[in-house]
């Protein structure tokens, strides 16, 4: 049967914002859904809280809702656009509670629509622990042996028979949130009591530990014929006992005969079958003992999950786009596959590579947090490989994650022999890197697999990798055959020039002089057997490469690899719409990029997809093998974050040209000293700073300026390793700290603006125009890293006069450095009175595609990334107004009012001792993703994004405050409100007295390091569910115990807590709205309309 | 490290390294693309006179053991891989495939862009091939060689793997036996008379030359032609012999070379594709139910018949029941006044999917009706 006739429209469900566990991979597939719904003429609503996201494009939806996904807002969307069917599984896991949730409130029946792609019953099967269990034993499967929980008493029970360890599970969370594995009484408190309460359901499942197995994952399809075909097969490099978002994995399965492997591909098509998911793709997972191949079936999900985008990149086998083919009524024999354009989708890809996917991870942004990995998912993000052995695909992989420590290295090891062997049995983020020097000291094989319990076939294929570094090393010269066996063994320019002791420059030379360069070889899902019409490809150093020459000029855009924090899916987003534009303006478009989560690295995207690690060395591989196949206009770095723009100049000094913004300009952005001269001669002012290379020399710097002053290495990402410092004796400690995090950099002191406003600035430049994108207000003060506050889109408080000032300044500025595309430019405004217009300060400018890219192009409806495309490619501002890109006349002017919030990952991360992670903002990044609301009041957008972003405002109730002594008299106000709306209040002594001496009334107390007095303290009512939302405001870092406890308890109760009193102000002004009204619903089309 | 040359009969050669054997060795060139089995392809007597090159880039890794072996030998003439496993990992495996290569002395080829040969094989088709290492010939020489080899067109290599002396494959412990095949082994697997065994089905292996005097002795229920290597159109008498059992109304069922002796027993004729279907992830159409089966395949020839509509044949009435998804290529046979029906694909599946296992029941439910008719 082809499409069913009676699907004329559909709700999408996205999966919100990027968080730990759900990441940019439900944009690929939400947007390979919305695409294929398109195209086959469904009007498709959408809704997504996510502006970053590809998805949330006017273009790829009729009716696209940039809302909360809650179920009261889906019913309003529903019954408004009443779609013929929902989907819910390519929205993760967040999609799938959001449709459960639906499905309790009758809301379907109410609007006679249903789900399609999985049923609710089929859900609750996959789902549901004990059901699960119990369909596994019916298809002759095993479970680990295991107990329902509801309550730590139940717990107690269970493991009288069970044994510790045992690992926890909570039910209905993602990314295992809440599980780990307890080895006595005091651990399983821990974790199945925090467990149970992540737990939708309160409940926890306790199992029997199969640490140390070998863990594998299928990725099955079926249609309503009953068809199954199995995608994919995953093994873990790192055993049980590690999430397997955080493990380093491989494809295909590498260490199972075709019988081993057959009774886990029978067991997962009798699972889909029975767990009764009827079209679409799920992911079954298994643990198999390597003693003696015992297979227990661990878990699926009835949904396209992280897994399913790794092994859509992992085959070219397209999961989503598959998967909402078969939910709209084909059947896999009817869909042809992309990119053989002869075969049906209704087979098993056959990998003649291997890939391997490498986690990200981002501790060092919090300190405090426990290092060890554990069933809980911990990683930001990920990058993925391909190569035609496994060293090659795993050594690639690694440089992909492009962190300082993740390549393989043959110096001297910081651990000695006996402190590797004592870590690397304790799994954390660079246990591999330990495995490989730990080897290299001697250790063999078998050590190491006791150690660690990894599989000795990885093992040994690490061991031929220090081997070829000793021969390398070791060989009289570098010689033809000496570097082919070390490409081939994966190893980068960098690595062997390393051994050698030479420059990275000198091997490159030596090895192009040698003949010794890449080939590049396609993903075709078929091993070669048929004809790829798909350029998807990888490089390898083999025989003959797969690249076909062509005629068009090609525009080589670079991606923003793994996602991490700071540099996630907004620039993803950015690359994309180049991608998109450029393809329409006539080019060919050439993505190169290793994060397999991401629509650019989707090979419909550009014309032809390069898979590659973004290294200087791989990327101008690339460009040598595209320079031969035809014309190359140029490559785009200022879309792609950080990980271009840090290519930039060596690309340009080794010939290439680099469209839009030059190097040149990038570098005078970033040299305080050339940037302090632009805004000099520009008549602008810059906070006063100076540099210091001593603490001495920090400390009269300090006096100088005065405090507060904020302090950071002097290159920095994502406001790592900045503070702001009250003292020469916090100013001591960080100097201290800092000066290991980059030995040999001077740290930078600026003046820190206290109390001031942050504004953030997008804008195009082409050399003669400037487009005003848009002027964002911070609502947090100055010192919340920018990514980490929430911000609004028109800004409330500047008058005209200084919407001009900022005009200007941004225009001399964009022309000062020479842009040629998109500048982001951060300004502070002091001012002594409010109502005045203030002094403005520039803080920093970035001559590139920023974080706020999409958001900005969002609430003004003006396409950002394409315009600054079109530009880095000649076009003017003045031709992007003729042709429509841009409007007409005048600057991107916004529609309603939109707050876009970010959302950190505080619930992730514990301490070692199982306590939470502090979670009080500061001048380091540490979101993972944003959300946007947008409304007509700023109390709605407020409140919307609140509610968007997992901390819904209450509208009544008790609201807990405890404030530092600047924040009292600020509080006042935003207090009064609150009681007058209704809400009772709860304050500690401080805060009670203050607020009774401006008259307003509160219940008082007690502070937790106050045990002598009496009553129920503040973290009890927290913990006890009296109070519905928080506020406490630290002051400066170095938090006092009382409040850390309050923030950790909020954090675990999950409920919202506000750090700063600008936040305060902006809760109360939306709790005000949402008492009074609802939320109403507005497309983003009729936004725009 | 020994130089190896892949030298292909159009004057094509790929430089790699020695591996197992040192010497050199000639057959058809054909790519397997699955990613598992290699231990199953390597004991496929269907193999046999073939240089298989694998598409998996790591073989090897799960050494080999004895339960797994799909015959009594390693039946290629030459084997093909990217990477050799420098070590084995699974706890099943008795030894490497290094070591069983060596003691097979199959002669192998490492450090190949198994790719572009693959590529280049898709491109012009399956040819002669030979492996050169340890040689002091020019190229020139290994090419002449390679043409002056036999072609596996018009291959008559039944006699090669069939077994030499009839055996037993009884019903397993606990199992009830309700019948008797006889299975003519033209290169037969150990799983198929397994899944037979498996339900209740005795089967004696005969070999290729067993006259129907011989067959019919045992009283058999059903006659089992298997899978094997070398080119149908050379297996005149099997294919008369089985036009007797035809016309007995003897139930048949034939797998592979055994689908193309029955497709040559209807009067159709059999071809040789252009670089055939080797691997373990082929799309198979069952035309009467709709739905799509994963099979194994290894076949370099096939069946040409109507999939339109049904045939008539001097048997009656019959009709196509599976076609491959990729290209169209009859993949199944049957006829709807005889008993006897054929895959061209592997229901047995070792390696492989195990989506075509129904295959066995069908030809048990076809005994059935048979043997109930007869009685009746």
């Amino acid at each position: 049967m082809p499409k069913d006739q009676s699907i004329k429209s559909v709700l999408v469900i996205g999966s919100g914002p990027i968080v730990i566990g759900q990441a940019c991979e439900f944009d690929y597939s939400g947007t390979q859904a919305c695409r294929v719904l398109r195209e086959e003429g469904v009007r498709v609503i959408l809704i997504n809280s996510n502006p970053a996201t590809i998805m949330t494009d006017p273009e790829f939806a009729d009716a696209t809702y940039i809302e909360p996904i809650t179920p009261d807002i889906i019913e309003k969307i529903i019954a408004k656009e009443r779609p013929d069917a929902v989907l819910a599984t390519l929205g993760g896991q967040t999609a799938l509670n959001a449709a459960m949730a639906l499905n309790e409130l009758g809301i379907f029946e109410k609007y006679g629509t249903r789900l399609i792609g999985a049923d609710i019953p089929a859900i609750k099967r996959g789902e549901d622990r004990d059901i699960f269990k119990k369909i596994v034993e019916k298809v002759g499967g095993e479970s680990a042996r295991s107990a329902i929980c509801h309550s730590l008493e139940d717990c107690y029970a269970a493991v009288e028979t069970l044994n510790y360890p045992v690992v926890v599970r909570p039910s209905f969370t993602m990314g295992g949130l809440g599980s780990g594995i307890a080895f006595d009484r005091e651990e399983l408190d821990l974790i199945a009591g925090a467990g149970l309460r992540h737990s939708p359901t309160t409940e926890v499942l306790l199992e029997e530990s199969i640490l140390g197995w070998k863990e594998y994952e299928l990725e099955v399809m079926r249609d309503h014929k009953d068809n199954v075909v199995i995608v994919c097969s995953i093994e873990n490099v790192d055993p049980m006992g590690v999430h397997t978002g955080d493990s380093i994995t491989v494809a295909p399965a590498l260490t199972l005969t075709d019988v081993e492997y057959q009774k886990l591909r029978d067991l997962s098509i009798e699972i889909i079958r029975e767990v009764g998911v009827a079209t679409g793709g799920c992911n079954i997972q298994f643990a198999v003992n390597p003693q003696d191949g015992r297979i227990i079936v661990i878990e699926m999900n009835p949904r396209v999950s992280r897994s399913s985008a790794l092994a859509s990149k992992a085959t070219g086998f397209p999961i989503a786009k598959i998967a909402t083919k078969l939910a709209i009524g084909y059947s896999l024999d009817e869909i042809q596959n992309d990119i053989t354009q002869s075969t049906p989708a209704s087979f098993e890809p056959t990998l003649d590579y291997i890939v391997v996917k490498v986690p990200r991870f981002a501790f060092e942004k919090f300190p405090e947090a426990d290092p060890r990995l554990t069933t809980t998912m911990k990683s930001v993000g990920e990058a993925m490989a391909i190569g035609r052995s496994f060293p090659e695909a795993l050594q690639k992989a690694l440089r992909s994650v492009e962190k300082k420590g993740t390549s393989f290295t043959w110096r001297t090891p910081s651990l000695s022999r006996e402190e590797l062997v004592a870590s690397v049995g304790i799994p954390t983020e660079f246990r591999l890197q330990q495995v490989q020097q730990l080897m290299a000291l001697g250790a063999s094989v078998e050590e190491l697999h006791g150690l660690t319990k990894i599989d000795p076939w990885f093992l040994a294929q690490i061991e031929a990798i220090n081997n070829a570094a000793l021969e390398i090393a070791g060989a009289s010269d570098l010689s033809a055959e000496v570097l082919l066996k070390a490409k081939r063994l994966g190893f980068a320019d960098f690595q062997i020039a390393e051994l050698r002791n030479i420059a990275e420059s000198e091997v490159r030379g030596v090895r192009h002089r040698l003949g010794v360069k890449p080939v590049y070889k396609t993903v075709d899902t078929c091993a070669a057997e048929f004809e790829a019409h798909t350029p998807y490809h990888y490089s390898s150093y083999d025989l003959e490469s797969e690249v076909i020459p062509r005629t068009k000029p090609a525009v080589i855009i670079l991606g923003s690899g793994p996602n991490r924090i700071g540099q996630g899916v907004e620039f993803d987003y950015s690359c994309v719409h180049a991608a998109f534009a450029l393809k329409a303006a006539g080019y060919e478009t050439i993505m190169i990029n290793c994060n397999p989560e991401t629509v650019s690295t989707d090979y419909d995207t550009s014309d032809r997809l390069y898979f590659e690690p973004l290294t200087l060395e791989d990327v101008l591989e690339v460009i040598a093998a595209e320079t031969q196949a035809g014309p190359v206009l140029g490559v785009i770095a200022q879309l792609g974050g950080q990980t271009p723009l840090g290519l930039a100049r060596g690309l340009m000094d080794a010939g290439v040209t680099i469209l839009g913004t030059s190097p040149n300009s990038i570098d005078l952005a970033e040299d305080r000293g050339q940037f302090g001269n632009v805004l000099d001669v520009a008549q602008l002012v810059a906070p006063k700073y100076g540099m210091a290379q001593s603490y001495e020399e920090a400390v009269t710097i300090a006096h100088e300026i005065s405090y507060p002053v904020l302090v950071r290495p002097s290159f920095v990402l994502g406001g790592r390793g900045m503070e702001i410092v009250y003292d020469d004796e916090s100013l001591r400690g960080f100097i201290e700290r800092a000066t290991q995090i980059t030995p040999n950099h001077p740290v930078l002191i600026d003046r820190f603006l206290d109390d001031a406003i942050e504004i953030d600035v997008d804008a195009l430049y082409d050399g003669e125009e400037l487009f005003l994108a848009g002027v964002m207000e911070h609502i947090e003060e100055a010192g919340i890293h920018s990514g980490d506050s929430a911000c609004v889109l028109p800004s409330a408080s500047l008058n005209a006069d200084m919407q001009k000032q900022i005009r200007e300044a941004t225009h001399k500025i964009a022309s000062g450095v020479n842009v040629r595309g998109l500048i982001n430019i951060q300004f502070a405004i002091t001012r002594t009175n409010p109502g005045e217009t203030g002094t403005l300060y520039v803080l920093e400018a970035n001559p590139r595609a920023s974080r706020t890219v999409p958001f900005v192009s969002k609430a003004t409806g003006n396409p950002l990334s394409k315009a600054a495309a079109l530009i880095s490619v000649g076009r003017s501002i003045a031709d992007l107004r003729k042709e429509g890109v841009l409007p007409i006349t005048g600057d991107g002017v916004a529609h309603g009012i939109s707050v876009k919030e970010a959302v950190l990952p505080w619930n992730r991360f514990r301490r070692v001792d199982g306590t939470g992670v502090d979670s009080v903002l500061g001048p380091e990044m540490r979101s993972t993703g944003e959300v946007m609301g947008i409304a007509n009041t700023f109390g709605e957008a407020y409140a919307k994004s609140q509610s968007a972003a997992f901390g819904a405002l209450p509208k009544s109730g008790n609201v807990f405050l405890s404030l530092s002594e600047r924040d009292k008299e600020g509080s006042v106000e935003p207090a009064r409100t609150l009681v007058n709306l209704g809400f009772t209040l709860f304050t500690t002594i401080g805060t009670h007295n203050y607020l009774a001496s401006t008259g307003v009334q509160s219940t008082l107390v007690r502070k937790n390091s106050d045990s002598a007095a009496q009553g129920p303290s503040a973290v009890d009512i927290i913990t006890n569910g009296t109070v519905q939302l928080v506020i406490n405001t630290p002051l400066g870092r170095g938090t006092r115990h009382d409040g850390w406890l309050i923030r950790t308890a909020s954090v675990q109760r999950q409920i919202p807590i506000i750090t700063t009193i600008a936040g305060f102000k902006a809760a109360v002004a939306g709790i005000s709205d949402i008492t009074a009204n609802d939320f109403s619903i507005k497309s983003v089309q009729e936004w725009s309309a | 490290m020994t130089k190896a040359y892949f030298v292909l009969d159009d004057g094509a050669i790929f430089e790699g390294e020695s591996w197992a054997c040192v010497g050199e060795t000639f057959g058809e060139a054909v790519f397997s693309t699955g990613m598992t089995g290699y231990q199953e392809t390597l004991t496929d007597p269907s193999y046999h006179k073939q240089v298989v090159v694998m598409t998996a880039p790591h073989i090897g890794n799960t050494g080999m053991n004895s339960t797994d072996e799909e015959s009594r030998k390693i039946w290629v003439s030459g084997f093909v891989v990217r990477n050799p496993s420098p070590r084995v990992s699974n706890w099943r495996s008795e030894i490497s495939l290094e070591e069983s290569l060596i003691d097979a002395g199959v002669v192998g080829i490492s450090g190949v862009d198994t790719r572009a040969i693959t590529r280049h094989l898709r491109d012009r088709g399956a040819m002669r091939v030979g492996i050169f290492s340890g040689t002091e010939l020019s190229r020139e020489e290994m090419v002449i060689k390679v043409r002056q080899a036999p072609p596996m067109s018009g291959a008559f290599l039944a006699e090669d793997v069939s077994t030499p002396e009839k055996y037993i494959v009884p019903v397993p412990e606990g199992v009830e036996k309700r019948f008797t095949v006889a299975a003519i082994d033209l290169g037969i697997k150990s799983a198929t008379p397994r899944h037979m065994s498996d339900r209740g089905i005795e089967v004696h292996v005969f070999p290729v030359g067993a006259t129907k005097e011989e067959i019919l002795a045992i009283n058999p229920d059903g006659v089992f032609l298997s899978n094997g290597p070398g080119d149908p159109a050379t297996m005149v008498d099997i294919v008369e012999l089985v036009r007797e059992f035809l016309l007995d109304s003897m139930p048949i069922f034939g797998i592979c070379f055994g689908h193309q002796i029955l497709g040559r027993a209807l009067g159709f004729d059999t071809y040789k594709l252009p670089f055939g279907h080797r691997g373990i992830n082929q799309p198979v159409k069952n035309l009467q139910s709709g739905t799509v089966e994963i099979t194994a395949h290894n076949h370099g020839f096939a069946v040409a018949a109507p999939i339109d509509s049904n045939f008539t044949t001097v048997f009656g009435a019959g009709y196509v029941s599976h076609i491959c998804l990729n290209d169209g290529v009859v993949e199944g046979l049957e006829l709807l006044e005889k008993p006897a029906f054929s895959v061209q694909y592997h229901p047995e599946s070792a390696a492989g999917p195990h989506d075509a296992a129904y295959l066995f029941d069908h030809f048990v439910e076809m005994m059935t009706k048979e043997k109930a008719g007869r009685s009746a």
